[in-house]
């Protein structure tokens, strides 16, 4: 079992799972369901924040968008490897001379495909305000790529919530439950005893994220993403590793 | 071709594989027979790298399998139990996907699958999605993913269940258009498929292995296996010691007496055919018969000793080959 580990990584079937999962979700109507329903619920909260205090500013969207991803990357996520499961077809890709890492890393980067395309379709909505004002557009650059890193480490839970059942339910309240303490995490240091601040404020993303919106990128932040993302895909493998 | 020592799996505390040995040869078609949750599944999921065994060596064309799974993988084709398929796909984007991912070079992805497609016969359905093929179909496009890289050993878990008898008959013949080439193993819990596709048979029951060897000579593997009523005129008392001496007999009962008709069930060892002599014998005595059956041991009834505990027929692990006539 060691050898998923050790073996080189052939990218080609990473890149054949990564093509099947796309294709998937795209061929089926659910894909633009979830998409429509997307943009029209982050739509409503960047147009509401602009009306409601008439200010062109993408700030309070911004804040709420970490909130809709807690829903929407499980839905996302959740078919991934629990319908592989349930149908069995996870037995057809397991016996193919695949390691469980391409396995893994294919339909992380699918799930990961389709988020970016989400998030890049409400770019939309920064741009219209370039019409009626001049934002920061060095704000809108870094918050979009905060919220790509957010978007890398939830579909790194939201893999591993579905290799643990084949209950797509499950599964999808499994990535909820954990998003949503990373998430609130960094909210409720008020009312914490004082030791636990710091640990949660850096378990947070919220601190992380709040530096890339004000345009700091720095490379604790960054760390802070990609080693969270690495934890969940590990014990996605573990996992993988286990039901065998 | 296929070594297997000692192989244990325990899936937590339960014990589904309980030590299995054998030795697969190329070009032979073995037959896994066995009741449900025999570990026959089991089996063949380690076979073919889907699960990792508890313990036990497993060498498969000379690679080890813990070492090299995936050298392994190449090399095997695996039809799983229930034929599991991407539904939401059709067929040929499917069969392209399991290509692609077998790493099959993009020059011979074309003639491999123009192959396959003809072998198949899935030509009509190529462009149609998995979800709406009959049942039938849905088999060709499994065995035909299971042969698209030509491989060496081909495992098939069930691969007829649920299919109506054309069908049973036609991937039948589809297996068997293979014999020459290819090494197959298959597992199956009806036992005329054995008889009609294996030259080999191994039966397990409860995780380890009851019988082993050529299906033809598969009721030898239940000693004192063969029945012969013979119905007398008349009510004789005395049967018994009119008959028990024949040699071969080893059990002999008497089933039925009236004052018209004698019934004696005997049962003689293995390979003995003790029609002649009872006859002689009646003739002897001036006895009438009025019938005699042969009945020899079905598949079934060999398979059924083998596999059910109440029955007191020793069925102990038997290589035909060593075994002699007693």
């Amino acid at each position: 079992m060691n050898q998923n580990l050790e073996s080189k990584i052939n990218f080609n079937n990473i890149w054949v799972i990564f093509k099947r999962e796309m294709k998937t979700f795209f061929d089926s109507p659910m894909a633009y369901i979830v998409l429509v329903t997307f943009l029209m619920i982050t739509g409503w909260f960047f147009s509401s924040t602009i009306f409601l205090i008439n200010q062109a500013t993408i700030d309070g969207y911004l804040d709420i968008l970490p909130l809709v991803f807690i829903f929407f990357v499980p839905a996302i996520t959740m078919r991934l490897f629990s319908e592989e499961y349930k149908s069995g077809t996870i037995e057809i890709i397991a016996t193919m001379p695949v390691t469980d890492n391409e396995i893994i890393m294919g339909k992380y980067l699918a799930g990961f495909g389709i988020m970016a395309i989400s998030i890049l379709l409400t770019l939309f909505y920064p741009i219209c305000l370039l019409f009626v004002s001049k934002p920061h557009i060095g704000t809108i650059i870094g918050s979009y790529l905060g919220l790509l890193f957010i978007a890398m480490f939830y579909i790194s839970i939201g893999v591993f919530a579905s290799s643990i059942t084949k209950n797509q339910i499950i599964a999808f309240l499994i990535s909820f439950i954990i998003c949503f303490f990373f998430f609130i995490a960094g909210k409720i240091i008020g009312i914490l005893p004082g030791f636990l601040v710091s640990v949660l404020e850096y378990i947070g993303i919220d601190s992380h994220f709040n530096n890339i919106t004000k345009g700091l990128i720095n490379s604790r932040d960054i760390i802070y993403y990609f080693s969270a993302s690495a934890f969940f895909y590990i014990l996605t493998l573990r996992m993988i590793n286990i039901r065998k | 071709m296929i070594d297997v020592k000692d192989l244990v799996k325990y899936y937590g505390t339960e014990q589904a594989v309980a030590g299995i040995s054998f030795n697969i040869t190329p070009g032979e078609i073995v037959g896994f027979l066995g009741p449900n949750g025999a570990g026959k599944t089991t089996t063949l999921r380690i076979l073919t790298g889907y699960l990792a065994a508890t313990s036990g060596k497993i060498n498969i064309l000379n690679y080890d399998i813990e070492k090299n799974p995936i050298e392994i993988k190449k090399r095997i084709g695996y039809l799983p139990e229930s034929n599991p398929l991407y539904y939401e796909m059709n067929v040929l984007d499917y069969l392209m996907f399991i290509a692609e991912l077998r790493g099959i070079e993009k020059n011979i992805i074309k003639s491999r699958l123009s192959d396959i497609i003809y072998v198949c016969g899935i030509k009509d359905v190529l462009n149609k999605n998995i979800s709406n093929l009959s049942k039938g179909y849905k088999q060709r496009v499994g065995i035909s993913q299971a042969m698209i890289h030509n491989p060496d050993i081909l495992i098939m878990d069930e691969p007829t269940s649920g299919l109506d008898p054309n069908q049973i008959i036609e991937i039948r013949d589809l297996i068997k258009n293979l014999r020459k080439e290819k090494t197959i193993i298959l597992s199956t819990h009806i036992l005329s498929e054995v008889q009609a596709t294996c030259d080999r048979v191994i039966i397990i029951n409860k995780g380890k292995i009851v019988a082993d060897g050529k299906t033809s000579e598969i009721n030898k593997f239940v000693t004192g296996n063969e029945e012969l009523t013979v119905k007398l005129k008349g009510g004789i008392e005395n049967t018994a010691e009119i008959f028990s001496d024949i040699h071969g007999i080893s059990e002999l009962n008497v089933k039925n007496i009236s004052h018209a008709l004698t019934e004696l069930k005997i049962t003689s060892k293995h390979g003995v055919d003790l029609r002649e002599k009872v006859f002689n014998r009646a003739v002897e005595k001036k006895l009438i018969i009025l019938e005699q059956t042969r009945t020899i041991l079905s598949l079934e009834d060999v398979f059924r000793m083998l596999t059910q505990d109440e029955v007191p027929h020793s069925a102990k692990k038997t290589e035909i080959n060593n075994e002699s006539e007693s």
